[in-house]
C-alpha cells in the first residue's frame, strides 16, 4: 500500500517546527509502524535528507521508549498497543496519516519525534519505590501476599512508563503514571511503611513538574498500551486524602 | 608483555570459597567511601543494580545509559522469570544441583568457582526483590509459585506473569532513583561510552558522547563497571533491542581488556519467524511457553495442510520423540538445532518453511483455556499482534533467533578484566554460561554480579590499590577525546552512496550464514574473508548525513555498526579456531552419529581470551585452563 505522511519536524528544543509530507510507498502490512518509518528513513538519507528522529529500542512494547502520537492518538488506533507493536495492517491504501511527538509542557520536544520524560524519573526518585537496601532481606517465603493482592499490584506494575497517558489528557496530567507505581507498591504489604510518605512526595514532584490535574476524563487509560485501569487514580487520591489527614493528626498531637 | 590470566579462584571447598573470599577481601572504611567515585556504564539488572548497591555504601556513582531512562535497558524485555535454588517446592533442587545444571547446560566450559557463587547468591536475590516489592507470582496460600524451564528437572523459576524481567528491572532502577533522590547517585541518560581510559595501566575514566547536543566529555574515577550487554546485534536480527550494542565492550578491549569465547552465541529456539525483509529485529516468545507446548512439524514433507488438519498420527513431536527424558524442556542449544534439522531437511512450516509448530491444544483441553491464559495471556496477545493469528485457536509458529552472548570480556573471579579497575557484570561479562546459558539465568546472573559481588570486589580493589589522584584534565583524557572526535568527524566525512543499516544487514548476513547454529572450516574462512572487504566498503562508501552537534541517530548507529565490523571478525577467527562442538558452538565436522554435539575436552577445555594487538594485527589468543574437581565431565544428554 501507498501512504501520504504529514511527520513534525523541529530541529531542537527551542526550534520553530511544522509538519513535512512524505510518500510512503510499497508498505507491507506485516511491517511494524517503526519499520515503515525506519525504510522512509532510508529513503530520506539516500536521496540526501535528513531522517526523522523518533525514540524507540526494544521493539516489543516493554521498554516504554517508543512514543508516536499518530492521527491525534497516541500509539495510534489499536487499543493497547504501543507504537512498535502497532501493525501496518491496520491502515489502507491511500490513508493519510499525521505523526506528532507527545505535546505536554511536562515533556518538551528534544528534536523532531523525540520528547524529553525525565520528569518520570524524578517523580520515582521523590519516593515510587520501597526502601530494601542490598543484603539483610528476610526469606522470600516469609511474607506472604494473597494472590488477589499480588495479581492487582502485578496489574499496576504493568506500566512501562511510555507518557502515552499524559499525552492524551487534555490537561496533560500524570496521575495514571503516578496512580499506578502508588497503586504497585501500596497493594503490598512490604509497601505499607512508606505509604503516606510515598504518595505526599511524588504528588508534590508530579505538580512541580507542570503536569496538570486529574478531571476524569479517562483518555488516559484509553490510550494506555498495558491499559491500566483508572481506579489506580482513585486508589492515589485516596491514599493522598488519608495521608494529608494523618500528617495532619501528627500536627495537631 | 604477555598478558597474564589469573582467575584469582579462592581455592579450597567449593561450598565455602565465596565465604571465604568474601571475609578476605578487604573493606574500605564508610568515611572514605565517598571519596571514591565509580563509573557505571549501563543500567540494566547488572548495572542499575551495582550502581544503586554501590550508592547505598556510600560511594559516589555515576551511572550511564544511552537510553532516555535507566528504566529501558534490554534486560526489562526478558520474559520468561529467574532461577534460584530455594527448593520451595520441595522437588529436591539444591544450591548443587542449580551449579550442576548451570555447569552441564554450558557443556562443561564454565568455571566451576564462578558458577557454584552464582547458584549460591540466587538465594538472596529472590528475598531481595521480594523485600523491594517485586510482584513475582503467588499461589492462593500467599507463598511464592515456581515454573520449569529447558535443561532442568526441577521446579526452580520465579516469575512475574511474562514481564518477569521488567519487574527486576523496574526493582533495581528504583532503588537506583531512590540513590538519586539522596542525591548519592548522578544518573547521566541518553549518553554513550566511546572510549576507556587507562592511566599507569588501570582504569581511570571513560569518553562519553552527549547524544543530544553532541558534546564528547570525559568523566574520571576510581574504577569502571561496564555493564553494557551482549552484543546478539552483530547479527542484525536478533532478540535484542535495536539500540543494543558491543561498543563500550569493543572499545575496552582496544584498551587492552581481553575478549573471551566470542563465538558462544546463543540462538534462543522459539521466535516469531520473520516475515520480510523490512524486518528491524525478532520477537522472542518465552520458554516457558515449552512448560505447556508442544513442538511438532508434519511427518509429510511440504505437508501444506492447515495444521489443525493434520491428525496426531501424522505429526513428529521430535523433541519428545528424540529426547524422551526433558522432552519440550531441553536446553535452547539442543531445541534450536533440532528445530533447524527439521526445516533444512523440508519439514518446515509456514513461509519459506522455516517454522514449526509450538501447539497449545493439547494444554487447553487439559487445564482449560482460562489457565493457559493467566500463564501465557500476555505473550500469546503479542503474538497475535504480530502474526494477526490466534495461538489460542491454531499452534504458534516458531523459528530460532540470535538473543544472547555467553562470551563478553574476560573476568577474574572478582569479576574485574583484564585491566585493573574496569570490572565487568551481566552479560557483557564471559563469566558463569559456558558455552550455553540455561533458560532463565540471565536475571539471576545479571542482579547476582550487580547487587552481590560488584559492591564487595570493588571495595577490595579500592582498598588494595594505591591510586594517584586524576582528573579529567590529565593528558590521557584529552588524547582518548581526540580520538573519539576524530573517528565522528570520520563517518560524517566519508559522504558515500550506502547507508549503516545496509551494511549492518549484510555483515548480519555473513555471520547468520557462516557462524550461526551450524558452522564448518570452509564457511567460516570464506566469512573471515568477507567481513574485512564489508568493512573496507563501509570506510570508503557509507552514506552518514547530519552533524555531530545534534541528536543524530544514523551517526550512533554508524558508529555502532562500525565496532560490530571488528568484532564479527573477531567471532568467526574464535569459530574457526575451536576445532570441537559445544553447546552453542556447533561445528559441523564434529558431531556424534545421532548429530549431537562432540566436545575435545582433551585439547578445548579452556577459555579463549583474545588480546587486541593492532587494527592491523592478528589478535592473540590466550588460553585459560578449565578443571573440574566437582562435576563429572561428561558427554551431555537430555535423552
Amino acid at each position: 500500500m501507498n501512504l501520504t505522511l504529514h511527520v513534525w519536524r523541529q530541529a531542537g528544543a527551542t526550534a520553530e517546527g511544522k509538519f513535512e509530507q512524505y510518500q510512503a510507498r510499497d508498505v507491507s502490512p506485516d511491517m511494524s509502524f517503526l519499520e515503515m518509518l525506519d525504510v522512509v528513513n532510508e529513503g530520506l538519507i539516500e536521496s540526501g535528507g535528513s531522517p526523522i528522529a523518533f525514540d524507540s529500542d526494544c521493539r516489543e512494547g516493554i521498554c516504554g521508549m517508543c512514543s508516536l502520537m499518530i492521527n491525534g492518538v497516541a500509539h495510534g488506533p489499536q487499543r493497547g498497543t504501543a507504537t512498535c507493536q502497532l501493525f501496518m495492517r491496520h491502515f489502507k491504501d491511500g490513508d493519510v496519516i499525521y505523526i506528532e511527538p507527545w505535546r505536554s509542557s511536562a515533556f518538551p520536544v528534544v528534536r523532531d519525534l523525540v520528547v524529553d520524560r525525565s520528569a518520570f524519573d524524578r517523580i520515582i526518585a521523590a519516593g515510587g519505590y520501597i526502601t530494601a537496601p542490598t543484603g539483610g532481606a528476610r526469606d522470600a517465603n516469609s511474607i506472604l501476599v494473597a494472590k488477589t493482592a499480588v495479581d492487582n499490584a502485578m496489574d499496576a506494575a504493568a506500566c512501562i512508563g511510555c507518557g502515552a497517558c499524559v499525552a492524551a489528557c487534555p490537561n496533560g496530567s500524570a496521575s495514571l503514571f503516578t496512580g499506578a507505581k502508588v497503586s504497585h507498591l501500596g497493594l503490598l504489604p512490604q509497601g505499607q511503611p512508606e505509604r503516606h510518605r510515598r504518595v505526599l512526595e511524588m504528588v508534590a514532584q508530579m505538580d512541580a513538574e507542570g503536569f496538570g490535574n486529574c478531571t476524569w476524563h479517562g483518555e488516559c487509560q484509553a490510550a494506555c498500551p498495558k491499559e491500566i485501569s483508572i481506579d489506580v487514580i482513585a486508589r492515589m487520591n485516596n491514599d493522598y486524602l488519608k495521608a494529608v489527614l494523618a500528617t495532619k493528626e501528627k500536627q495537631n498531637s | 608483555m604477555s598478558m597474564e590470566l589469573n582467575s584469582r579462584e579462592p581455592g579450597g571447598p567449593i561450598e565455602k570459597q565465596w565465604e571465604k573470599h568474601r571475609f578476605e577481601m578487604k573493606l574500605v572504611n564508610p568515611a572514605n567511601k565517598r571519596k571514591h567515585t565509580i563509573l557505571v556504564v549501563g543500567s540494566g539488572l547488572a548495572g542499575g543494580s551495582a550502581a544503586a548497591s554501590l550508592a547505598e555504601l556510600g560511594y559516589n556513582v555515576k551511572c550511564f545509559c544511552f537510553q532516555d531512562s535507566p528504566r529501558r535497558a534490554h534486560s526489562i524485555a526478558a520474559q520468561g522469570g529467574i532461577n534460584a535454588a530455594k527448593n520451595y517446592q520441595n522437588d529436591g533442587d539444591s544450591i548443587y544441583r542449580l551449579f550442576y545444571d548451570t555447569v552441564k547446560g554450558g557443556d562443561f566450559r564454565s568455571r566451576e568457582s564462578n558458577t557454584y557463587r552464582l547458584a549460591e547468591i540466587s538465594l538472596n536475590i529472590i528475598d531481595q526483590c521480594v523485600a523491594q516489592g517485586v510482584p513475582f507470582a503467588r499461589e492462593y496460600g500467599g507463598l511464592l509459585a515456581n515454573r520449569s524451564f529447558g535443561g532442568a528437572q526441577v521446579s526452580r523459576t520465579f516469575y512475574a506473569r511474562g514481564q518477569t524481567g521488567q519487574q527486576l528491572l523496574l526493582g533495581a532502577y528504583q532503588a537506583l532513583e531512590r540513590q538519586v533522590g539522596l542525591g548519592r547517585l548522578k544518573m547521566i541518560p541518553r549518553t554513550e561510552m566511546l572510549d576507556l581510559v587507562v592511566i599507569d595501566g588501570k582504569a581511570r575514566g571513560i569518553v562519553v558522547r552527549d547524544l543530544v547536543t553532541g558534546a564528547v566529555t570525559s568523566h574520571a574515577g576510581d574504577a569502571v563497571v561496564l555493564a553494557s550487554g551482549g552484543y546478539g546485534n552483530v547479527f542484525y536480527l536478533s532478540t535484542n533491542a535495536k539500540g543494543s550494542n558491543c561498543t563500550a565492550a569493543w572499545r575496552a578491549y582496544k584498551r587492552g581488556a581481553a575478549f573471551a569465547n566470542p563465538c558462544y552465541t546463543q540462538i534462543h529456539p522459539t521466535c516469531i519467524p520473520q516475515s520480510g525483509e523490512h524486518q528491524s529485529k525478532l520477537t522472542l516468545m518465552s520458554e516457558s511457553l515449552r512448560n505447556d507446548g508442544r513442538v511438532w512439524v508434519p511427518k509429510q514433507k511440504d505437508d501444506k495442510r492447515p495444521p489443525n488438519q493434520i491428525p496426531h498420527s501424522e505429526r513428529d513431536y521430535y523433541l519428545e520423540r528424540r529426547y524422551p527424558a526433558f522432552g519440550n524442556l531441553v536446553p535452547r542449544d539442543v531445541a534450536s538445532r533440532a528445530a533447524k534439522k527439521a526445516c533444512d531437511e523440508g519439514y518446515g512450516v509456514g513461509p519459506g518453511g522455516l517454522g514449526v509448530y509450538l501447539d497449545f491444544a493439547d494444554a487447553i483441553k487439559r487445564l482449560g483455556e482460562q489457565t493457559i491464559r493467566e500463564r501465557y495471556g500476555n505473550l500469546f496477545e503479542m503474538y497475535e499482534r504480530i502474526t494477526d493469528e490466534d495461538p489460542y485457536k491454531v499452534p504458534m509458529r516458531i523459528y530460532p533467533a540470535v538473543h544472547y552472548t555467553m562470551g563478553g570480556l574476560w573476568v577474574d573471579y572478582n569479576l574485574m578484566s583484564t585491566i585493573p579497575g574496569l570490572h565487568v557484570a551481566g552479560e557483557a561479562n564471559f563469566s558463569d554460561h559456558g558455552a550455553n546459558r540455561l533458560g532463565a539465568s540471565a536475571l539471576m546472573q545479571g542482579l547476582a554480579d550487580g547487587y552481590f559481588i560488584i559492591p564487595y570486589t570493588i571495595g577490595d580493589y579500592l582498598a588494595t590499590n594505591t591510586l594517584e589522584k586524576v582528573d579529567e584534565s590529565h593528558a590521557a583524557f584529552k588524547e582518548a577525546e581526540r580520538c573519539v572526535e576524530e573517528r565522528t568527524r570520520r563517518l560524517l566525512s566519508i559522504d558515500g552512496k550506502r547507508t549503516v543499516d545496509s551494511f549492518h544487514r549484510e555483515l548480519g548476513k555473513v555471520m547468520w550464514d557462516y557462524c550461526g547454529m551450524a558452522r564448518n572450516e570452509a564457511g567460516l574462512k570464506h566469512a573471515l574473508q568477507r567481513i574485512p572487504e564489508i568493512r573496507e566498503e563501509f570506510w570508503s562508501n557509507v552514506n552518514v548525513p547530519g552533524s555531530d552537534a545534534e541528536l543524530n541517530q544514523a551517526l550512533e548507529k554508524a558508529g555502532r555498526v562500525s565496532d560490530f565490523l571488528e568484532l564479527g571478525e573477531l567471532i568467526v577467527r574464535d569459530a574457526l579456531d575451536r576445532r570441537e562442538s559445544c553447546g552453542a558452538h556447533f561445528r559441523e565436522e564434529f558431531q556424534t552419529p545421532d548429530g549431537e554435539a562432540l566436545r575435545d575436552d582433551e585439547h578445548y577445555a579452556y577459555v579463549a581470551a583474545w588480546e587486541y594487538k593492532g587494527d592491523d594485527n592478528t589478535p592473540a589468543l590466550h588460553k585459560e585452563p578449565l578443571t573440574y574437581e566437582y562435576v563429572h565431565l561428561a558427554q551431555r544428554s537430555y535423552k
